[in-house]
């Protein structure tokens, strides 16, 4: 550490800590409203269907009941990007879509009603696969996509998004490789990241064209945005972020939850709550994307790679949300990841009749590197390179040139990640553990344990837009106002330390406003790894700003020019001269405020790393995989807060990250369109008696981001390990295995010990 | 199944009843004519449970009825939002409680079941006269044990019901103890150091 800081990489218990551990912190399901409705949806049974007739008479007729509707009782609301899904319309297209919606007085009265709905489907025939869902004939889920096929844009991020990675000569690249590896790879098993808390919200009209919108959200701010587009730019939505009971980006899609709670409050003249059961929750919510890679690299025995070229088929189910946007930033980050000048690599993102993948931790770049590097490892096994050594050379140097989201051509000024990456190597002691490709590390009886490694970077971390607005009152406190919401990263309280640093009081002295986005200025929102340096960028320049203001204030009866004073815990005085200070009150006055105003510019020329080394034991005799150990090796500039990194970092098993190469997945029965495993006890995960050991190697060199030289990393933690998963069992075995998750059944076919299954 | 999103607990929890027959606390005092269509005899009555210290009277078919889970009682009909409701279904833990000082899924019990009981929520914990927390509570806060939060309640009810029954447990008995509880953030390592604190404090006094 380069720099010692008052209150910076210093622990402080969270702000909302208290409220958390006792039960008082109010999640989306807590939020109650005098004389509230409870609403339900119905939902299709049909993975795609035509409504050709609905009743609704006999639900409309419950004592209870104040509102049903359907496509015919709502107006042209639309979700998506661009907006093409139809808040309730007369298509099915998954089970689990929207067909109706209740309100009534009490949860059970509404799920009564939807039972009285009388619903008569002409049911259509169903496409699952991408590459089946392009092929001519398919069944077409939208009109106005041909082919299944959405069109390659995302306004947030620009006209040009990046969709198709093309430059140099990938057949001249070809030629130069001493080894070519080819072949279909995917990140298909479509895990759920599955928060605790299911989506939800609650809608109150407070006029007529003023809707009060309770959410569980990331970025309050651009929801409200959104959705005044989406509401045809006639009603004001004021949102109110309750404490967001876990995301991992997920809760980025609930756009059809707020619509369909607006329309029932509307429809009702009463409040309405509408949060999704689990089962809803694991069938009728955000899926990571499906990915499947048709490629073709080059490589030379020295590990540079000469050539990356194919097809990425990008599987969204029903509708995308962002998906074009998931896409734009997965390629940007494999460029990141692997320096390669030539590249013809095209992506479509393709619509098919199962529930919709969308925004989740890892963004795109997750499921694109986890089918990539399946290709690569095929190739460095060729020319039998050791992956760190690979993952090392190729991972993006200062002064490199690529193309990030945007589409355009961004120079990156990134520190030197190869020490966190060697430190990585030396704590998880790779060099010993690694034998050579198919060779196991250790074999005890049955048992055989083997090693694997996997990289990620992301420039991310300075995307978009932050604004921030500081108060700071004569009584030597100050409020931050944000749109900042918590979801569980710790980002309200690291904002309000990077704060106190700047102002010199301690963070208990800083309030946080209420999140509210029609209280606080612009803020994109808590999502990829952003908040350390783009939001806090917002806030340390709102804070010298009013510390400026402050200072000219001050100088006057201090004698001295602004730019001599120093603050501490509520005192100016000049630089060096502590004893002949003024309080805050003396320089403002007790009738005044100051207010400071920050705003962070977005920035693409910096980018973030992680590295996971894992250690997995496969047991031949059963095919069970257990992970033994994991080392994170990452390098962020600065620690704001200990036990938050911590934790993030920790996250990488859960939240569909390094388990989805081990045992979780969402199983779709393509006989009939359902999910199997649609609950808790069924849907694996793991609990506290099957922890493995996690170690993060932390290094802190200073970035040229803001004064505390700092970045995040939490978008990224679950992404490098699930395809080093697949690398250490394929070790451990002594044979290749490239099917997620790698369940006992997919190990034991490699070994030979049962054959492909005949269903 | 997709289309009914009428939960599969409270189906049971009818069937549970009839093979129970309801157990009602004492006779109605009222009229207790509010239970049209429940298939419950509607003089059932009242039960009583003490709730974080307080007593609360709840009257079968009006207050509570036959089918509602303790989880739902609590936090629709008391208010006590601090448990939380995951899956509903006894796979999460998050809504655990203490019944007579024991862990159990309040969402898997049946609040007619609860007549006579005394029942603790994450809202019981913190010290009546000080207003301080439980040093399990401290310890999380400390060790910032959670992430989302979500789960928090739930564990920091099972961590109490751990230590209160064994003081000293074993690394491996607070993974046992806590196993039930989804924590999808992955806290999980940070939950064991704030329950190893708890430990470590309580044995240097």
């Amino acid at each position: 550490m380069s720099t010692e800081y008052r209150f910076i990489g210093k622990a402080v218990p969270r702000k909302d800590a208290r409220d958390i551990t006792t039960g008082r912190a109010k999640y989306i399901n807590d939020i109650s409203v005098p004389h509230m409705l409870y609403g339900k949806v119905l939902r299709s049974p049909h993975p795609h269907a035509n409504i050709r007739s609905i009743n609704t008479s006999k639900a409309k007729a419950l004592s209870g009941v104040k509102a049903v509707l359907t496509y015919r009782d709502v107006p042209d609301w639309k979700v998506g990007n661009p907006l093409h899904l139809r808040v309730l319309g007369s298509k099915m297209r998954f089970v689990g879509d929207s067909v109706a919606l209740v309100a009534a007085e009490t949860e059970e009265i509404a799920c009564a009603a939807l039972e009285l709905i009388d619903v008569d489907y002409e049911v259509l025939p169903a496409v699952y696969d991408v590459e089946k869902a392009i092929e001519k004939g398919a069944p077409q889920l939208y009109d106005i996509y041909p082919n299944n096929i959405m069109p390659q844009i995302a306004p947030f991020m620009g006209d040009n998004i990046l969709q198709n990675i093309i430059m140099g000569d990938t057949e001249a690249g070809v030629k130069e490789a001493d080894v070519v590896a080819e072949g279909t790879y995917e990140y298909n098993n479509i895990p759920n990241p599955l928060p605790p808390e299911p989506p939800g919200a609650v809608a109150e009209w407070e006029g007529p064209d003023t809707v009060h919108l309770w959410i569980s959200s990331q970025g309050p701010y651009f929801d409200r945005l959104t959705l005044y587009y989406m509401l045809g730019r006639k009603v004001n939505v004021k949102v109110t972020a309750c404490q967001c009971g876990g995301s991992y980006g997920s809760k980025g899609n609930s756009s059809p939850i707020y619509l369909q709670a607006i329309l029932l409050a509307k429809a009702a003249g009463r409040p309405v709550k509408l949060c999704l059961n689990k089962q809803e929750h694991l069938t009728a919510f955000t899926l990571r994307l499906g990915s499947r890679i048709r490629g073709k690299v080059g490589m030379k025995k020295d590990g540079t790679v000469t050539a990356i070229s194919g097809d990425w088929f990008v599987n969204t189910g029903y509708f995308s949300m962002i998906t074009q946007g998931q896409v734009a930033v997965g390629l940007g980050e494999a460029q990141l990841a692997i320096r390669c000048k030539n590249w013809d690599l095209k992506s479509k993102t393709i619509c098919t009749n199962r529930n919709a993948s969308g925004w989740i931790r890892g963004f795109g770049g997750q499921e694109f590197i986890s089918a990539l590097f399946l290709l690569l490892a095929r190739a460095m096994q060729k020319a039998n390179i050791d992956p760190f050594e690979f993952f090392k050379k190729n991972f993006v140097k200062n002064g490199d040139r690529n193309i990030w989201r945007d589409g355009h051509w961004w120079t990156s000024k990134v520190i030197d990640f190869t020490k966190a990456m060697d430190k990585g190597a030396e704590v998880f002691d790779w060099h010993n553990k690694w034998r050579g490709w198919l060779k196991p590390t250790s074999i005890s009886g049955t048992k055989r344990t083997g090693v694997g490694v996997g990289v990620i970077g992301n420039a991310d971390v300075g995307e978009d837009v932050s604004e921030s607005l500081i108060r700071i009152d004569p009584t030597h406190h100050a409020m931050i106002y944000t749109s900042v919401c918590e979801q569980g990263t710790g980002q309200r309280s690291s904002l309000c330390k990077m704060a106190a640093e700047v102002l010199q009081i301690p963070p208990e002295r800083i309030y946080l406003a209420p999140q509210d986005p029609g209280i606080s200025p612009y803020e994109f929102g808590s999502v990829g790894s952003r908040g350390t340096y783009a939001m806090g960028a917002g806030i340390i320049k709102a804070a010298e700003d009013a510390k400026r203001q402050l200072f000219e204030l001050a100088a006057p009866l201090l004698e001295a020019s602004p730019d001599s004073l120093e603050t501490r815990d509520g005192l100016i005085f000049i630089k060096g001269k502590p004893e002949e200070s003024i309080p805050w009150r003396t320089a403002m006055g007790v009738t005044r405020t100051i207010f400071g105003y920050g705003r962070h510019e977005a920035d693409y020329s910096l980018c973030n790393m992680l590295m996971s080394f894992v250690e997995v034991e496969v047991d031949t005799e059963t095919g069970k995989v257990d992970l033994l150990r994991v080392v994170n090796a990452t390098d962020i500039g600065q620690i704001i807060d200990p036990p938050s990194l911590e934790n993030q970092l920790n996250g990488c098993i859960g939240s569909a990250g390094i388990d989805s190469a081990i045992f979780e997945e969402t199983i779709l029965d393509e006989s009939n369109g359902r999910m199997l495993a649609a609950n808790l006890i069924d849907y694996k995960w793991r609990t506290f008696a099957d922890l493995p050991r996690i170690k993060n190697v932390i290094v802190e060199t200073p970035f040229p981001s803001h004064r505390f030289g700092a970045v995040g990393v939490g978008e990224i933690t679950t992404a490098p390990g699930p395809s080093a998963v697949l690398m250490a069992i394929s070790n451990a075995i002594g044979q290749r295995v490239v099917e997620y998750p790698a369940t006992p059944d997919k190990i034991l076919k490699a070994l030979g010990r049962i054959k492909e299954s005949s269903a | 199944m997709i289309n009914s999103h009428s939960s599969n607990t409270h189906k049971n929890g009818v069937m549970v009843m009839k093979e129970k027959n309801i157990k009602a606390g004492r006779k109605a005092k009222g009229s207790g004519d509010r239970n049209k269509g429940s298939g419950v005899n509607p003089s059932a009555g009242y039960i009583s449970m003490t709730i974080n210290g307080e007593s609360r009277e709840l009257m079968i078919g009006k207050d509570v009825q036959p089918w509602h889970t303790l989880a739902y009682t609590i936090r629709e009909t008391l208010g006590y939002t601090g448990t939380k409701i995951g899956c509903d279904q006894g796979a999460c833990g998050a809504c655990m409680v203490l019944i007579n000082g024991k862990p159990v899924l309040s969402c898997m019990t049946l609040t007619v079941e609860c007549d006579g009981k005394s029942i603790t929520t994450i809202e019981g914990l913190e010290d009546r006269e000080t207003g301080k927390p439980h040093p399990v509570q401290q310890a999380f806060i400390d060790h910032t044990a959670f992430q989302c939060g979500f789960c928090t309640p739930g564990i920091i009810i099972s961590t109490k019901a751990l230590l209160d029954e064994n003081p000293s447990p074993s690394e491996q008995e607070i993974k046992e103890a806590l196993a039930g509880h989804y924590c999808r953030c992955i806290s999980h390592y940070h939950v064991l150091n704030a329950v190893k604190d708890v430990i470590r404090k309580s044995e240097v006094k």
